[in-house]
């Protein structure tokens, strides 16, 4: 129940209440409040303002509250503040904001009455906000462009390296935004703008002093530090807002006026960095001039330029190797080939890294290599296609080293170094990479599948499990339909050598059926390999018993068909030459021509023909490879270069060695026109397939569509020429896949 | 139109017309009719080989002098397209009677003069392009044949393009006997060598697309032509 408080009274009881309060603010001696008081504060104004008084003094309540403030401010904050400058004004106006706060909390709940019911009733502004509204027009209104100017003093001398208190600036620019109640407002315009101009400055005198002094690698370092430094005080002591404005303010400064000038910079740009491999002060590039977007293209361009200038300089290197070579070799791939194949896939590789490590994803480089890469990789090069380089490189890298002693053991022919002429296994990756910028990626694996053919069959693999590594490499990049056959390949060779040892155990318990001359016989998936002709030979008897043996044995235990592939074979012939007896090392054609001469002395080439039943090239070649090549088994008759029909040929039993064994280099042959014609056919059955599913899908479709979905399709195996599906088109259209409708002749119809 | 010499025998066609078609007409019954289809008969049964039945390639030779024309004269496959007959150098009763009878033609002078009506007949743009692609079928003479060889079309397209389209055949014929790429021609191609006629500007070639769905061949005789210009 409240007793009537006259309202003299009341307002004096107030006044002490207030008194008391700033002197424990002040830090007086001053007794602290205890409960009671509180109360009594509390009720005196409940009383005053209650309705239960006679007269209602809410209003006058209200305005007392204010000028409580004000007075406060004025009397007791406002003198202090103004006599103090910089930092020690900035401790000072921190310690009034904090004591004023309490003053205006301790003030609230005295006055708590009018601000639960008269105020909302009144729609006036509730007590806390008029506190504020006070301290806003007496204090910082007067003090914001001091205040300001010194804490952007502080900023700067931080920024020159001194310590500052970075909590008096976080709680100073507090003041800023507590004063617009949260809102940035006030913060902003009378701090931050300012503060951001002043950075402008401080950076700009700066850059203009460092891009003259320093290398692009410093000036780079001291930027990325001074963008961090920035970022650190954002985060200490600024307000967020003020975070992605600052670093911009900073890259305005330090980098986008002076982008050229450093990227270009003679002695330590970026062509620079590129050449003397300095990957870290790349990166930092990249990550620096990433989000200026002339930046980024110069980079590009200048990366570019730099591949497109060593890639000129190697094959500059390896024409002129290649001039050097002897006319007759002039089409062949020689070391300088392998050379430049083997430094265009490091550089790819090296290019690939430095893109990878300094753009991450997205790398704006990406682009740019492909087009400088696929040029390389989708023309010639002095006679040859890149494709028949990378295929012979890929050939080397995977071979035994050619020596000729063929039983070097496989171990030592892998410890390749790096100097020398051929790749090592590991650089089979880096190969793969390469070959991911050719177009006719289907070509690429038909020889390749050549090439592996004949290393797996005349056992010239270094080792399977690279074959395979190689293969799964190729699968992974290109898919299945490009290294199936391979696969089976290399498969086959191990069941080969299976059937072999079955052979050999058969031919033990068998010994009746052993032919008399030791055997090897490897069989293959025809399928998997690529096609080889095939045709009858006249073999010699001894031969024949080895062919008719194996067949029994073969037929019964696996019942398949065999077909004889004699142009892969290989003989090893005791030949006596005089006292001395050598072991030749020949094909089994060359061992037919060489055993005819153990039943005549002289013979003459239709004779040999005839007898073996060859054609003349053939003949020619092989008759070429004993008679006029290094190894002259046979004397011709005349001694001429060249086989004609009419000359004769003798058993040379003149002839000398020093080595126990030799081997007699089979006859050439070029099956670069079957490589081609075997790619052309896969892809038309390829187009054909691709078509058919397209239609099979779409059941009707425009021309333009299955042209473009063919395309697509196919791309990552070969780039099929649009002729070449108008052909497959009108080739299914004969054949009754589809048709084309009878009212509009760009639409296609598929027919079930 | 070429006489078939490989056609021994075809798998001959009914020799009694169905009765169906003769019902039609006695019911529609009048004297003159039922004489106009007697003739017609008579006509056929006078070129007509005994044994077969039909009218064969010796028949129809005969039947051209009778009618003055040569017998590889297009207006003879046009009486063929008319009577749509299935086999070439043959036709059946029941063809023959189709023919004759939408002609009005029951004696050998009345199809002479209904000759140069029918000539306009097929002139007309759609029977025209239907008369054209049974032109093509007509020459596929063996059983599952799909295409005629280069020789036979270019004689084909001399015959029945050849009033219309003089210089494009020309140069189509040309091209055709000059290229290796192709020794026959499916009736897809057959069917667009009329659509080139009709929709490309000859010689200028000046609104032909290869991008469209034009087939290859065309696209090639395009380009043929161009180098040749240059």
């Amino acid at each position: 129940m409240g007793k009537i408080v006259d309202l003299e009274e009341g307002l004096e009881l107030v006044q002490k209440g207030i008194t008391k309060l700033t002197n424990i603010l002040e830090g007086r001696a001053e007794p602290s409040f205890i409960t009671d008081e509180c109360m009594m504060l509390y009720t005196t104004i409940f009383n005053i303002a209650s309705r239960n008084h006679p007269q209602d003094h809410s209003q006058l309540l209200y305005d007392k509250y204010r000028e409580l403030l004000e007075d406060y401010l004025t009397s007791e904050a406002l003198p202090a503040l103004s006599e103090k400058h910089d930092e020690v004004m900035l401790l000072e106006l921190v310690h009034r904001w904090k004591n004023y706060k309490v003053m205006v909390r301790w003030l609230t709940h005295f006055f708590f009455y009018i601000n639960r019911y008269y105020i909302p009733r009144r729609s006036l502004t509730p007590l806390a906000e008029v506190g504020l509204n006070c301290f806003r027009q007496l204090v910082y209104q007067v003090l914001k462009d001091k205040v300001r100017d010194a804490v952007i003093s502080l900023i700067n001398r931080e920024r020159d390296g001194e310590q500052v208190d970075k909590t008096l600036l976080k709680n100073v620019l507090n003041i800023f935004v507590e004063i617009g109640s949260g809102k940035t407002h006030y913060y902003e315009t009378d701090f931050e703008a300012h503060m951001l101009r002043e950075t402008s400055t401080y950076y700009s005198q700066k850059a203009s002093i460092w891009i003259v002094e320093d290398s692009c690698p410093d000036y780079m370092f001291k930027a990325e530090e001074c963008l961090k430094r920035e970022k650190d005080r954002a985060l200490h002591y600024l307000h967020e807002i003020s975070e992605p404005k600052l670093l911009q303010k900073v890259e305005d400064e330090l980098l986008s006026p002076y982008t050229n000038q450093l990227l270009e910079n003679e002695t330590s740009g970026c062509h620079v960095l590129i050449r003397d491999n300095k990957v870290d002060d790349l990166s930092r590039m990249c990550r620096l001039f990433c989000k200026i977007a002339s930046g980024m293209n110069l980079i590009s361009e200048i990366i570019k330029q730099q591949v497109t200038a060593e890639l000129t300089v190697l094959m500059k290197q390896a024409e002129d190797a290649a001039s050097n070579k002897k006319p007759e070799k002039k089409d062949e791939i020689g070391l300088q080939e392998l050379v430049l194949v083997r430094s265009v896939i490091e550089l790819n590789a090296k290019y690939l890294a430095f893109s990878n490590d300094c753009f991450q994803n997205n790398s704006p480089l990406r682009k740019p290599l492909k087009q400088i890469f696929e040029v390389f990789c989708n023309k010639g090069f002095s006679g040859n296609s890149c494709v028949e380089l990378l295929a012979t490189f890929c050939d080397h890298t995977l071979k035994k080293g050619a020596t000729k002693n063929s039983s070097e053991a496989v171990e030592e022919t892998i410890e390749k170094t790096k100097d020398s002429s051929y790749g090592d296994i590991t650089s089979l990756s880096q190969t793969v990479k390469l070959l991911a910028y050719v177009n006719d990626i289907d070509l690429f694996a038909e020889i390749h599948r050549q090439k592996l053919a004949r290393r797996l069959l005349f056992n010239r693999s270094a080792h399977d499990d690279y074959e395979r590594s190689m293969l799964k490499k190729l699968k992974q990049q290109f898919g299945w339909q490009v290294t199936w056959k391979m696969e089976g390949m290399v498969t086959d060779m191990t069941l080969a050598r299976e059937i072999q040892s079955s052979f050999e155990e058969y031919l033990k318990s068998n010994r009746q059926e052993n032919p008399g001359t030791d055997l090897s016989v490897t069989v293959l998936t025809t399928r998997f390999w690529p096609g080889y002709k095939s045709h009858d030979l006249n073999l010699p008897s001894e031969l024949i018993k080895c062919v008719q043996a194996f067949k029994i044995f073969y037929e019964t235990t696996y019942r398949r068909k065999l077909t004889w592939l004699y142009s892969l074979g290989s003989c090893i012939i005791n030949a006596k030459f005089g006292e001395r007896t050598i072991e030749l090392i020949v094909t089994t054609h060359q061992a037919a021509v060489l055993m005819l001469f153990n039943s005549a002395d002289r013979l003459g080439y239709s004779e040999i023909k005839s007898q073996l039943a060859m054609t003349d090239d053939e003949v020619t070649r092989l008759l070429h490879s004993l008679s006029c090549a290094r190894y002259k088994i046979l004397n011709k008759e005349p001694n001429s270069q060249s086989i004609s029909r009419t000359d004769y040929f003798e058993f040379n039993s003149e002839f000398t060695e020093a080595m126990k064994r030799i081997k007699i280099p089979p006859p050439p042959v070029d099956e670069r026109n079957k490589v081609i014609q075997d790619v052309d056919k896969g892809r038309e059955y390829a187009i054909d397939a691709a078509i058919v599913r397209i239609m099979k899908n779409r059941k009707v479709i425009v021309y333009q569509q299955l042209v473009g979905e063919c395309m697509e399709h196919l791309n990552h195996v070969f780039k099929p020429d649009i002729k070449a599906i108008k052909k497959r088109i009108e080739a299914l259209i004969t054949r009754e896949y589809l048709e084309r409708d009878q009212k509009n002749p760009s639409i296609f119809r598929y027919l079930a | 139109m070429r006489r078939s010499s490989t056609r021994k025998t075809g798998s001959a066609l009914p020799v009694n017309p169905s009765s169906g078609s003769s019902d039609a007409y006695r019911s529609a019954s009048s004297k003159a009719v039922s004489k106009e289809v007697e003739r017609i008969d008579n006509l056929f049964y006078a070129y007509a080989d005994a044994s077969s039945g039909l009218i064969d390639p010796e028949g129809i030779e005969s039947f051209c002098s009778d009618l003055e024309v040569d017998y590889t004269d297009v207006r003879i496959l046009m009486l063929a397209w008319k009577m749509k007959a299935e086999k070439q150098g043959y036709f059946t009763l029941e063809e023959w009677r189709r023919g004759l009878k939408a002609l009005h033609a029951d004696t050998i002078s009345k199809l002479k003069k209904s000759l140069s009506e029918l000539e306009k007949e097929v002139a007309r743009p759609t029977n025209f392009s239907d008369f054209y692609s049974y032109s093509f079928r007509y020459c596929l003479t063996e059983d599952k044949q799909k295409c005629i060889d280069i020789e036979s079309a270019c004689e084909l397209l001399d015959l029945v393009l050849g009033f219309q389209f003089r210089p494009q055949v020309d140069k189509l014929v040309e091209y055709l006997k000059h290229q290796r790429d192709y020794k026959v021609i499916n009736m897809d191609q057959w069917t667009s060598f009329l659509r080139f006629c009709n929709e490309i500007n000859f010689l200028s070639l000046d609104n032909y697309d290869a991008e469209l769905a034009w087939p290859l061949i065309l696209d090639n005789f395009v380009e043929w032509i161009r180098e040749k210009q240059s």
